[in-house]
């Protein structure tokens, strides 16, 4: 034993155990965001639970589970359960019971040990709402124009309604908000014609006429929408719930039914995904605790893209001035020691610089010059996702500048010093020998930055970001691109939903399924920047032979 | 030969274009990082300010022979100022000229408005004897004869051709006809008065020496009408017993609960919240510094809870009842002196003759004998101001709505007759905040002692914000301790395996796979720890305490087991895969402790650690607590300080690691005595970083802790950190405000510490790179 001490074995353990436990957590933590978030998916089975509690009443209760645990019965002891004597665990299940018109909360705890019967009876059906959450429960009889119907014509009626769905969408989306935009649009340039003493009645006669056409549109599209709302509402659907009461269902408030009992594995499989697509590509809805995230997507990408635009030039120049202009004196230091701080200024400072700098004082200076019609309502000088983007370049510029040098400083200087002798001018052997062997590195950076500003929220929450943007950054009004506008983003969604949320229960499977698609995203290009930097390496290496 | 000369020195042009553009782009980096400073300072600094108060507009004032200022005021945007007299009359004097555009034209110290302010007509030929102002515009007149009158100048904007206009007037909300403040109508020395819509109280001492409160009840609401015409009210009159001799000043709180009542150096407080009857509540006699001094002025502090007495020896004390043991009591909590330097030496009186105090703010300033005025602000101690404005004793003085400024009527000093109006506009926008306010103890209003207190925001309107930094800069140092606590042994350890026990081919994986983490956004990790780790640590609470124990014991037998196989295992299990083999036996080593944890609970806890610590212990338990951030942001730490460490040990020099091995040292010892040693810089460095990165993290410590801005060490509570603070009340701050400031200083003190943090890790890296170079 003395001598395994003097070897220094166990210290050599200890420490292979510091590299076990940082490897368990890593891939602990990505292996439950993973389980979690894709459980969100997965379609589970419904219960129906016969229960009989502590005084003998009887009940059902209809729903999904949810999580199970284990309590000691000394927590429970208030309720003067019949128990055999020795036993101290007890289980509780957690029930997804949704129908938030019946009962006030979605989620309720049944004790295993109440339980006297579970079945998973075939035609249960989960419904999918448009508001209120899911309706748990059996389809008592389907009504189409105050008729009864067979239910064989349901999936049938679901897709009749999805399409006048997708008109009524088209129309107040696209339609009825270019009419709004161009609307106001007009009221500003009236403004702007009347703050520079320039609106003459010609004008004005000019504006009221375009109004008028505009309102004269505005009156035929709502009455479109009316009589798509009509159709729309034409059908309902009656539930019978858990405790046996009925509830009529309109189709107008229907996104799905399901008949989760029903599937079969590769329907599952199909379900599945489907319902991983919609969640990429649809609006949230419930104060963003159901449905889909495409807006945060979208804004991130956008965001995120602008911010390439803006931070790659900068920091590719920056690179190369300190690898390949630079003297080795004090100054380049200096600059040294400013890329390393930059690199390690807390992200949330960037956030209070930009919200100063950027928003109030450079974005209230365009105000007043250019945008002074609106005022006081500000344009840019409110947070807005271009300043997002300034001050992520600012956050992410080190990122590149460090990437990228680290490439120009792997091409042997044998390869500059050739093309010089051959008479080539510095610029000149820049822009033809070195900057295209240290592409790649210059790629590795840019995707790290992206990387990092993807997953950053601190800053942002400060600059620019919402939880909810009525519209995306980029549509189809003039001049397309809106980089006023604030905008939603993947990394604030978990922040949001998950604790600002009114029913924070309800929306985390959500934040999980959030979670595991930013953390993919973030890992892929992790992996894809590594991977490029590695080929790069061996290459260079190839080259010094 | 030509088109080659022209086209080389294009090329050059190019080249030096280059060159420049190129040394402008790294130069504009550095530039950022200044830039961020100097914005950063830009904003902090004028809450370091001190006042300063500078004269702006200066009229001179027609008055009759025999006539005098009594009151002054003036309106918000001061544009336009009033003047009260002494035969009743008001005058209203432009400040500011007319826009060139405007259909009315004026220049400063035009008359915009002069009227009698008794207009009925049993008032006429009466002499002002007291002009009492109260906390809002109202205001009371009273005269020689006994005579009062309630009015109320006002000010509105009016808009034509695009310019504005103020225009004054003078509403009587109580009507035009005298009020009956005393039942049997006598004179009244002093006076003191506050209303609120429903209610006005007047506390007067009369020249026969009664005490007197008169209330008047409104039927509906005092501020229905304008011209007070129509109000009816209900009239209740009180005497109230005095103790001894004669009153020199009254003062009545805003809120109508209180009336204080000086009699000389003694200050007598009355409870007026009862109707049937007012009781003497509270005594102050001042401790005076010697013989001689005596209380010469008082007045009541915005927000109706302190008084400022004010002595002959130029000292002022604030006073605020304190919860005691011995139910609440006025305390001295602390005093000014408005003697100043060059007072302290003087031979003139230094006598407070009065103390005036802003409307909305705990500012107040004081008018010595010797014509000199001081500004301080209670909360702070702040000595903002002191000087002299105009002659020594004005006849008239008031602040500034917006207390953005200052009105002072006096003696001209040349020539003794003609009287100036005299405007002093007066900078004083953040006095609350002093560098010892942020940092030290302060004493608040209704607190029962001094204290470190971080409390930005409240629903009431007189709330006054609380801005010290110690709790947040506390929070910052307990968060990042605790996850340095957590992250630095484990990403060492892992560190020092990696760069020197492991083959190339297992580290070429698990580097990249434990930076990994790096990239992994911290709003996960806050999430995770926030609605996972919290919730489970709650009810698994022992399990996370054996697992500090089971890990390292588990890793122990395991090795311990190794050594003792049979020589051919260990041949097909090297020591090399130790880390491989580990992480099985740390799985069933947490499996355990989670396992256990009930059975624990059940025998030493009472079945529930949380209760248990609550109940029985004493140890109040957050479920967002100081552990669930450690753990938390020390996983966000663990790759910065790996990654670092390991570069640090993997490039000591492997000839000095080969000269120990071969002289006869072990693995371990050559790794203690030789490698760790040498990278000892290194490593230290990369704790520095590790750091750094802790104290800025933001959305772990906003997503798991509560927030909560206490100065308590302990691992089951809370904290609010600099940077969460930030993130949590920046959006809600009001641009320019004091608040908005002292989150810019927030964030300027977490720029300068992780600058420093990064400098020196920066330096010491360097150095040490030299060093391998040179060896």
């Amino acid at each position: 034993m003395n001598k395994w001490f003097k070897s220094g074995s166990p210290w050599i353990w200890l420490s292979a155990g510091g590299v076990s436990l940082s490897l368990i957590s890593v891939l602990g933590l990505l292996w439950l965001i993973a389980s979690r978030g894709l459980s969100y998916f997965w379609p589970s089975e419904l219960y129906q639970f016969d229960l009989t509690d502590e005084h003998g009443t009887k009940s059902v209760v209809i729903g999904e589970i949810y999580d199970r645990e284990q309590i000691p019965v000394s927590q429970l002891a208030h309720l003067d359960l019949v128990l055999e004597p020795d036993q101290e665990i007890l289980e509780r299940l957690l029930i997804k019971t949704g129908n938030r018109e019946l009962v006030s909360l979605d989620f309720r705890w049944l004790l295993s040990h109440n339980i006297q019967k579970t079945q998973t009876p075939k035609d249960l059906v989960v419904v999918e709402r448009r508001t209120n959450g899911n309706f748990y429960g059996y389809i008592e009889t389907v009504v189409v124009d105050g008729k009864e119907v067979a239910l064989e014509k349901l999936p049938e009626l679901l897709s009749r309604v999805d399409n006048f769905q997708e008109q009524i969408n088209e129309l107040q989306k696209s339609d009825i908000g270019a009419i709004n935009y161009q609307l106001e649009r007009l009221r500003l340039k009236t403004r702007k014609y009347q703050l520079q003493n320039k609106l003459t009645p010609e004008l004005q006669a000019q504006i009221d006429s375009e109004i008028a056409t505009l309102n004269q549109e505005y009156a035929e599209l709502e009455q479109e929408l009316l009589g798509y709302r009509k159709e729309v509402s034409r059908d309902h659907i009656v539930m019978r719930a858990m405790d046996g009461q009925l509830v009529t269902i309109n189709f107008e408030y229907i996104l799905k039914v399901t008949f989760n009992n029903q599937l079969t594995l590769i329907e599952k499989i199909a379900l599945f995904f489907s319902q991983i697509a919609s969640f990429l590509i649809e609006d949230p809805r419930e104060a963003n605790t159901e449905g889909g995230v495409f807006p945060a997507i979208f804004g991130t990408v956008l965001m995120v893209l602008l911010m390439t635009v803006i931070v790659s030039p900068f920091g590719v120049i920056a690179a190369i001035y300190l690898h390949e202009y630079a003297g080795k004196n004090a100054f380049t230091k200096l600059l040294r020691i400013a890329v390393i701080n930059l690199a390690g200024v807390p992200s949330i400072v960037y956030g209070v610089f930009g919200l100063g700098f950027f928003v109030y004082m450079v974005g209230g200076s365009l105000d007043q010059l250019f945008y002074s019609e609106n005022l006081p309502s500000p344009t840019f000088g409110t947070p807005g996702v271009l300043w997002s983007a300034l001050t992520l370049a600012i956050l992410t510029l080190p990122v590149v500048i460090v990437s990228t040098e680290e490439g120009l400083s792997r091409i042997p200087s044998a390869m500059r010093h050739g093309s010089l002798a051959l008479g080539a001018t510095k610029a000149e052997t820049l822009w033809r020998i070195i900057l295209p062997i240290a592409s790649p590195a210059i790629m590795t950076g840019i995707i790290l930055a992206i990387a990092r500003a993807a997953g950053e929220v601190a800053p942002l929450m400060l600059v620019g970001v919402v939880k909810m943007a009525p519209n995306l950054p980029l549509d189809g009004n003039f001049p397309f691109l809106h980089l006023d506008r604030k905008f939603m983003h993947l990394g604030f969604h978990i922040y949001d939903v998950g604790f600002q949320s009114p029913n924070v229960e309800a929306a985390r499977p959500l934040v999980y399924a959030t979670a595991l698609l930013l953390v993919s995203i973030i890992v892929a290009l992790n992996m894809t920047a590594v991977s490029i930097r590695n080929k790069l390496r061996e290459r260079y290496k190839m080259l010094e032979h | 030969m030509a088109t080659l000369v022209s086209s080389n020195r294009s090329r050059g042009v190019k080249n030096s274009l280059a060159k420049w553009l190129i040394t402008l782009g790294g130069i504009s980096v550095l530039f950022t990082l200044v830039l961020i400073f100097l914005y950063l300072l830009y904003v902090v600094k004028p809450i370091f300010e001190s006042a300063q108060i500078e004269p702006k507009v200066s009229i001179t004032l027609d008055l009759k022979a025999n006539d005098k200022v009594l009151s002054t005021g003036v309106d918000e945007l001061q544009e336009v100022a009033y003047q009260i007299t002494e035969t009743g009359n008001i005058d209203f004097y432009h400040l500011k000229a007319s826009a060139p555009k405007a259909d009315n034209q004026f220049s400063v110290g035009d008359n915009a408005l002069s009227m009698s302010l008794f207009a009925s007509d049993d008032l006429n030929q009466e002499r002002v004897t007291n002009v009492v102002n109260s906390f809002s515009a109202n205001k009371i007149l009273h005269t020689a004869k006994g005579n009062t009158v309630l009015i109320q100048p006002s000010f509105y904007a009016k808009y034509a051709n695009d310019t504005r206009e103020i225009i004054p007037q003078v509403n009587y909300p109580l009507g035009k006809d005298s009020l009956i403040i005393d039942e049997q109508q006598a004179p009244l020395s002093n006076l003191a008065f506050a209303m609120d819509d429903e209610k006005i109280v007047f506390v007067g001492f009369t020249q026969d020496k009664r005490l007197i409160k008169t209330s008047f009840i409104a039927e509906d609401d005092f501020s229905s009408s304008s011209d007070g015409e129509d109000v009816e009210y209900e009239t209740i009159f009180q005497q109230i017993e005095l103790l001894e001799g004669k009153v020199d000043e009254i003062k009545v709180t805003p809120d109508l609960s209180l009336a204080f009542i000086r009699v000389a150096s003694t200050v007598y407080v009355y409870s007026l919240s009862d109707d049937d009857e007012v009781n003497l509540k509270a005594t102050i006699k001042p401790t005076l510094d010697n013989n001689g001094t005596y209380l010469t002025s008082m007045a009541l502090l915005s927000g109706s809870s302190s008084v400022l007495l004010g002595d002959s020896n130029g000292q002022i004390s604030q006073w605020f009842e304190v919860a005691t043991e011995a139910g609440r009591k006025f305390k001295q909590i602390r005093s000014f002196d408005a003697r100043g330097i060059e007072g302290r030496n003087s031979q003139t009186s230094n006598a407070i003759t009065t103390i005036y105090t802003e409307q909305y703010r705990k500012s107040f300033y004081t008018m010595t004998d010797n014509g000199m005025v001081n500004v301080f602000y209670t909360t702070s101690s702040a000595h903002l101001w002191q000087g002299k404005l105009g002659s020594a004793q004005p006849e008239a003085f008031a602040i500034a709505p917006r207390a953005n400024g200052l009105i002072i009527v006096d003696n001209d000093s040349i020539d003794g007759k003609k009287t100036n109006l005299q405007v002093f506009s007066v900078h004083n926008e953040h006095p609350e905040v002093t560098w010892q306010a942020l940092w030290q103890e302060v004493w608040y209003e209704g607190y029962p002692e001094p204290d470190y207190i971080w409390q930005s925001t409240s629903g009431s309107d007189d709330f006054e914000g609380k801005f010290s930094l110690v709790p947040i800069s506390f929070g910052t140092i307990k968060a990042a301790l605790y996850a340095m606590l957590f992250a630095v042994p484990i990403a060492l350890t892992a560190a020092i395996y990696t760069a020197y026990f492991m083959t190339p081919v297992m580290r070429k994986k698990v580097k990249p796979t434990i930076e990994l983490m790096e990239a992994l956004p911290t709003v996960i990790l806050g999430f995770l720890a926030g609605l996972w780790l919290a919730p489970l640590m709650e009810e698994y609470l022992p399990a996370i305490f054996l697992l500090f124990i089971f890990l390292p014991i588990s890793t122990l037998i395991t090795a311990f087991a190794w050594y003792n196989l049979p020589n051919h295992w260990k041949d097909k299990l090297p020591e090399t895969l130790a880390p491989l083999l580990l992480i099985p036996v740390m799985v069933l080593a947490i499996y355990a402790a989670f396992a256990l944890s009930g059975v624990l609970e059940l025998a030493f806890f009472n079945g529930d650690m949380r209760q248990y610590l609550t109940n029985d212990l004493g140890i109040d338990f957050d479920q967002r607590n100081a552990l669930v951030v450690g753990i938390a942001m020390g996983f966000a730490v663990i790759p910065t300080i790996f990654s670092m460490a390991e570069d640090a040990i993997f490039s000591v020099p492997s000839h000095l690691t080969s000269g120990s091995l071969a002289l006869g040292a072990t693995q371990w010892q050559t790794l203690i005595k030789v490698v760790l040693l040498t990278a000892s810089p290194g490593i230290f460095s990369a704790v520095m970083m590790g750091l750094g990165r802790a104290v800025g993290e933001t959305m772990i410590v906003l997503m798991a802790t509560g927030n909560t801005p206490i100065l308590d060490w302990s691992i089951f509570q809370g904290m609010r950190t600099l940077a969460a603070n930030i993130a949590v009340e920046m959006p809600e701050s009001e641009v320019g405000s004091s608040h908005y400031r002292i989150l810019f200083l927030a964030a300027f003190v977490l720029f300068i510490f992780t600058f420093i943090f990064n400098t020196a890790a920066e330096f010491v890296r360097q150095r040490l790179r030299e060093k391998y170079s040179s060896m």
